[in-house]
């Protein structure tokens, strides 16, 4: 009763936190589970040469006029060499004609504001028109707070198009890297006809200090991770890093009849 | 005029009508169902059977407690992944039998606990956005009081939403947008105001299309006023959207969430 009470005055809020951490609880050194940037994502997975940006016109503004919010942007995209937080478009994967989205947890932890929802929106539009699969990798905080409700609409808008993309009968593969959290788990990161998650990725709804908050104790260090959501039915394949690509195109062969030889 | 910030604390108001007060008043017949069929039935949402006048709808809601104890039953209306499950299986039902369905919500948000995340508390609320959206009856929304993020627009992906005069609805709460972006906590008032959360400013952008008015000191004080504006309005928005073609209550409900989002194109 205690814990409830103490929940009550501490976490009258929380949910859908953007991961902004820096110390996490301690973690193995594991080189094939370390955070990837969206262009060496896009090495790894596509075949050489093959990927085709889409969808780059789309930029942010700041709707709710947020005191810094352009000028973090603008620094961001700078160090980055990114647009945004998602980067997406059309690749051949083991030759595979896939749409492809890649978040990158390095521009505002991957948080998905208007700019993440809308190119995202618009990938799976393409891929049901196209008939084409998509592969989504997601790392994100969750949510992007500077950009209040419109952020949240979000999770509807993008759930929205994965449910048209899957009524046409098409593949939706999910990859949830590290880390994978808040309202993009709430959302298309969990619609995946098949979810692939990389080993001892952060994965989840609620922030791991939210919920030490809650129950006043600490939580296990494997609480959270893929292997976590493997063991509670939430993820499909368990995936090393250097077998990704394969699985993947593996998965997208199996879905249009090509072969797997 | 009240400030964001002062309209936040009328609507947190642990006096506030809940879930089976607007049942009670605004609905006939209401028979409760419970569980999920996957794993248990939550407390902190309720759903069932009723009439809207002659009409059979499906309510449901989340719930929380008018006192203390109340409250600790009810998780103060955040709710656990069945809780979600167990409401998408009434929405499913009400497809079936061509019943429109009511959502009335005012939770915190979803609840963060270790058993939530077991259970998949991303996966229920993902599920939940998506399966609404191919809901082939019209869904009505109401936020009551608080709309606490992804907790409640797991039961607000409808074809109308309406919030009461005094009730939020935020991507986080204020406390936590000025803890996590300004790492201060006691800058509540200005992130309530920043954010954008009133019925008022969420109207003007076109994510609520109805304000329920209530008594100027809120719903509380005098709940009949809410509970016939609400009834008249839902009275007429359900006759409305009955009329329309499967088809278009599911065009409808997608465009409408198509078109949210503030960006450019260069």
């Amino acid at each position: 009763m205690n814990n409830i009470m103490n929940m009550f005055k501490k976490t009258r809020y929380a949910t859908i936190p953007v991961v902004q951490e820096k110390k996490e609880p301690q973690r193995p050194l594991d080189p094939d589970s370390e955070r990837l940037n969206s262009k060496r994502r896009i090495e790894l997975t596509a075949d050489a040469e093959s990927f085709e940006p889409m969808f780059e016109n789309i930029r942010s503004e700041n709707p709710l006029g947020f005191e810094g919010y352009d000028e973090r942007l603008a620094m961001l995209c700078e160090k980055t060499n990114l647009t945004e937080a998602v980067t997406t478009g059309v690749c051949t994967v083991e030759g595979v004609k896939t749409c492809i989205a890649v978040m990158d947890s390095e521009f505002l932890m991957g948080s998905m504001g208007s700019v993440v929802g809308e190119r995202l929106t618009c990938l799976f539009e393409y891929a049901t028109e196209n008939s084409l699969p998509v592969v989504v990798f997601c790392a994100s905080g969750g949510a992007r707070m500077h950009e209040g409700i419109f952020s949240l609409m979000q999770m509807a808008k993008v759930s929205g198009a994965v449910w048209k993309h899957s009524q046409a009968g098409l593949l939706y593969i999910s990859v949830l890297t590290d880390p994978t959290t808040g309202g993009v788990t709430a959302s298309f990161a969990m619609l995946g006809d098949i979810i692939i998650a990389e080993p001892n990725a952060l994965v989840g709804f609620a922030g791991r200090r939210v919920i030490e908050g809650t129950i006043s104790q600490k939580l296990p260090d494997n609480f959270q991770r893929a292997e976590f959501l493997l063991e509670h039915g939430f993820v499909d394949i368990l995936c090393k890093r250097n077998e990704l690509r394969t699985t993947i195109g593996k998965m997208l062969k199996l879905h249009t009849g090509e072969d797997t030889k | 005029m009240r400030s964001p910030y002062e309209k936040m604390q009328i609507a947190k108001n642990v006096s506030r009508p809940n879930f089976y007060s607007y049942v009670n008043a605004v609905f006939d017949d209401f028979t409760e169902l419970h569980g999920d069929r996957l794993f248990g039935d939550d407390s902190a949402i309720a759903g069932g059977i009723a009439r809207l006048g002659k009409i059979p709808v499906t309510v449901i809601g989340t719930v929380k407690g008018n006192t203390t104890n109340e409250n600790i039953q009810r998780n103060f209306g955040m709710p656990n992944p069945e809780g979600y499950r167990k409401a998408l299986r009434l929405m499913q039902q009400a497809v079936k039998f061509h019943r429109p369905v009511i959502c009335l919500i005012d939770t915190p948000g979803a609840y963060p606990g270790v058993g939530a995340e077991q259970r998949g508390q991303g996966e229920a609320i993902a599920k939940n956005l998506m399966s609404m959206m191919s809901l082939k009856t019209p869904v009505i929304s109401v936020i009551t009081g608080e709309g606490g993020s992804g907790g409640a627009l797991a039961l607000a992906v409808a074809n109308t939403v309406y919030m009461l005069e005094n009730a939020v609805y935020s991507v986080i709460s204020a406390n936590g947008f000025a803890s996590i972006l300004w790492k201060d906590a006691k800058r509540e008032k200005e992130a309530a105001e920043l954010m954008k959360m009133t019925a008022q400013d969420l109207y003007a952008f076109k994510v609520v299309d109805k304000i329920i008015p209530e008594h100027p000191d809120g719903a509380h004080i005098s709940p009949e006023i809410t509970f016939t504006a609400l009834k008249k309005e839902l009275t007429k928005d359900i006759k409305k959207l009955t009329s329309m073609s499967e088809d278009d209550i599911l065009t409808g409900r997608y465009e409408k969430f198509r078109s949210f989002g503030v960006f450019t194109k260069i």
